[in-house]
């Protein structure tokens, strides 16, 4: 194998690639500015909402009240209650009207054997109502807890009772992260892989160009190792742009302060260790796309054929979600994307040791390996490359 | 003169679907496209396959430049094999057919670069050779034109230029000057008349009997896969014109078959 033949495929494919600034700006650019916007779209959107449900809850409510005892008057105060009795149908259409801030609270007429059921009628569907049955709620069920206090948790102490350490309040953070992150990551990546591979593989064949290539003296290898080193290039630099999207618009999409995101949780390690799966991943999922696309006949029906695969990445992708922990088992990180997603997890989570990053990072490079022998064996294929 | 290629026994068959079945009018699944074709060239000479669409011209051709393998036999490209030593053929040919397209995205000259590297060529030589062919066809004035910009003619001079950047001993053209307006097929037909006088040769594919006439020193007559006849062009004719004399042979050939 001729390392400058690699050099030569590997910069023709980059001068293709930052020549084109259409593909460029769509590969690139396109998909952290679009995440980006759309996120904190999303994220002001959210807000907006939390902010105009806080707002109608926050409207005063007319609290109907029959049968109240005078005992538990003290529990109303402040709030605008109207005592007496009511004809029912018409405040239930009051209530059901939400429009109306209303709440109609019955207590019982007559003292029974059994526990006396107060009935607090309410709209879900108007914030206000909402608010006020759990504002109440809170006061009777308060009210309750004074008349047989017989303890008291914490009333006593000034100071703060969580003996919290501020390392571990990170871990908060670290988990939401270790288990939303690598999703993402591995879609962002997809989509590159996506963006990048079809238009480089079947499109050439498509093209004819391919064949122009075959007939040098080019080892099939040397222009599978070319293509696969370039594209993963393309893929991490459009996995960037997409990550740095992300960052950016994630505080405002969790609605959180960007204090509250800050990312020293993890060190130069932890950083370093992502780095080098992402690594891993792009080279692997790049071989695998690059062989369904150079299996497929034109970029078109790479599309159609890389579909299912996407779906399965995807699946994999939201394996964090569903709990259970990252795999302790070292062969676990045999599993192909498997692999990977668990070690980002577990790295995002700060739990990571150094076998499972080591057992992913290898595995990748062998099955990086074996998916260029794969394309070798295609490219020298007639029937694949030349197939109509 | 000296044997550049020697092809023996080459065989070649394509499964065929439903769908090409029926388009060839057949219910066999499998075409034969070359039967057991052999035959030579010398250096410095114009070899022609002359036969009708479909005879397997181009598939003789595609053997030969290693872009698809021999069922049966094999040909020996100035000393390497096509099915032992294919990037050693690959390297010693210079291969063009209308199959072969460049990149659209770049120029001329970036391509000249790009598949002079692949090839191997010293950097020194690369500029020197590049001048010598963009001016002898004219592609000097759009040499930083992108592809996708110029005329077809220009595209398929590119093309020409750009399977001989190596300056290969031989050179096997698929239909030469196929597409082309009268202007740039006496281009391409003077230059490989003026390769053959460098001592080059040329194996070339074509049913276009003024160009065999014109150019090929020896001729092999293709029909259904099957070499019928390999020889100069003056005893093939035997004082009959080159046309007369192919549908001679068209015509008992496929009287024989049937």
């Amino acid at each position: 194998m001729r390392h400058n033949n690699i050099l030569t495929i590997f910069r023709k494919e980059c001068a293709r690639f930052f020549g084109d600034k259409t593909l460029l700006f769509t590969a690139v650019i396109m998909p952290g500015l679009l995440i980006f916007l759309v996120y904190s779209l999303m994220g002001k959107g959210i807000k907006s909402d939390l902010d105009s449900r806080m707002e109608q809850s926050q409207q005063p409510v007319a609290v109907m009240v029959e049968n109240m005892p005078e005992e538990i008057s003290p529990a109303f105060d402040s709030l605008d209650i109207q005592l007496g009795r009511f004809d029912t149908a018409s405040v239930f259409a009051q209530v059901r009207d939400k429009e109306q801030n209303i709440v109609y609270v019955v207590f019982p007429a007559e003292e029974t054997a059994e526990t006396p059921n107060i009935r607090i009628f309410y709209n879900s569907a108007n914030p206000a109502s909402l608010a006020a049955f759990n504002d109440i709620s809170y006061r009777i069920e308060a009210w309750e807890d004074e008349q047989c206090n017989i303890f008291d948790i914490n009333a006593d102490v000034n100071e703060c009772c969580d003996l919290v350490v501020e390392e571990d309040k990170d871990d908060e953070l670290a988990d939401v992260l270790s288990k939303l992150i690598p999703m993402l990551i591995l879609m962002m990546l997809f989509s590159a892989c996506m963006a990048v591979a079809p238009t480089s593989i079947a499109g050439e064949k498509e093209r004819g160009t391919i064949a122009t290539l075959l007939v040098t003296p080019l080892k099939r290898k040397e222009l599978a190792f070319g293509k696969i080193l370039a594209l993963s290039l393309f893929t991490l630099l459009s996995g960037c742009s997409s990550f740095l999207g992300i960052m950016l618009s994630l505080p405002k999409m969790m609605q959180m302060d960007s204090a509250e995101m800050d990312m020293n949780i993890y060190s130069a390690g932890d950083i370093v260790s992502i780095l080098v799966v992402i690594l891993g991943t792009v080279l692997m999922m790049i071989s695998c796309v690059s062989i369904l696309s150079a299996y497929a006949k034109d970029v078109k029906s790479s599309g159609t054929l890389i579909t299912p695969f996407m779906l399965v990445i995807m699946g994999i992708g939201i394996s964090p979600l569903l709990g259970g922990g990252v795999p302790e088992a070292w062969y676990a990180y045999l599993l192909p994307f498997y692999n990977s997603v668990q070690c980002m997890s577990a790295i995002f989570a700060r739990s990571a040791t150094v076998v499972p990053v080591v057992v992913t990072v290898l595995s990748d490079l062998i099955y990086t390996l074996v998916a260029v022998w794969v394309l070798e064996k295609m490219f020298d294929s007639e029937k694949i490359m030349f197939s109509k | 003169m000296s044997e550049i290629l020697h092809v023996e026994g080459l065989s070649k068959t394509f499964k065929l679907s439903r769908k090409q079945q029926k388009i060839e009018g057949t219910t066999s699944s499998r075409k034969v496209a070359v039967d057991n074709i052999s035959f030579t060239a010398n250096r410095g000479e114009i070899f022609g396959l002359l036969g009708p669409n479909g005879a397997g011209k181009t598939t003789t051709l595609r053997m030969l430049a290693t872009l698809i393998k021999p069922d049966q036999g094999d040909a020996v490209v100035d000393g390497a094999s096509i099915t032992k030593e294919p990037e050693e053929v690959r390297a010693k040919i210079g291969f063009l057919t209308s199959e072969l397209k460049l990149e659209d995205f770049f120029t001329p000259n970036y391509l000249f670069d790009f598949f002079s590297k692949l090839h191997g060529v010293e950097p020194g030589t690369i500029q020197a050779r590049k001048k010598a062919l963009f001016e002898r066809f004219g592609i000097d004035r759009f040499a930083e034109v992108k592809v996708a910009n110029l005329s077809t003619g220009m595209k398929q001079k590119t093309s020409l230029v750009v399977s001989l950047v190596h300056d290969p001993d031989i050179i096997i053209f698929d239909e030469p000057t196929n597409g082309l307006d009268v202007l740039t097929a006496r281009t391409v037909t003077d230059f490989l008349q003026e390769l053959r006088g460098q001592g080059k040769t040329i194996v070339l594919s074509t049913h276009i009997f003024s160009l065999v006439e014109r150019l090929c020193d020896r001729v092999g007559i293709i029909i259904d896969g099957k070499l019928t006849h390999c020889d100069t062009l003056d005893n093939i004719c035997a004082g009959a014109t080159l046309e007369d004399r192919f549908f001679e042979i068209y015509k008992t050939q496929k009287g024989g078959a049937e």
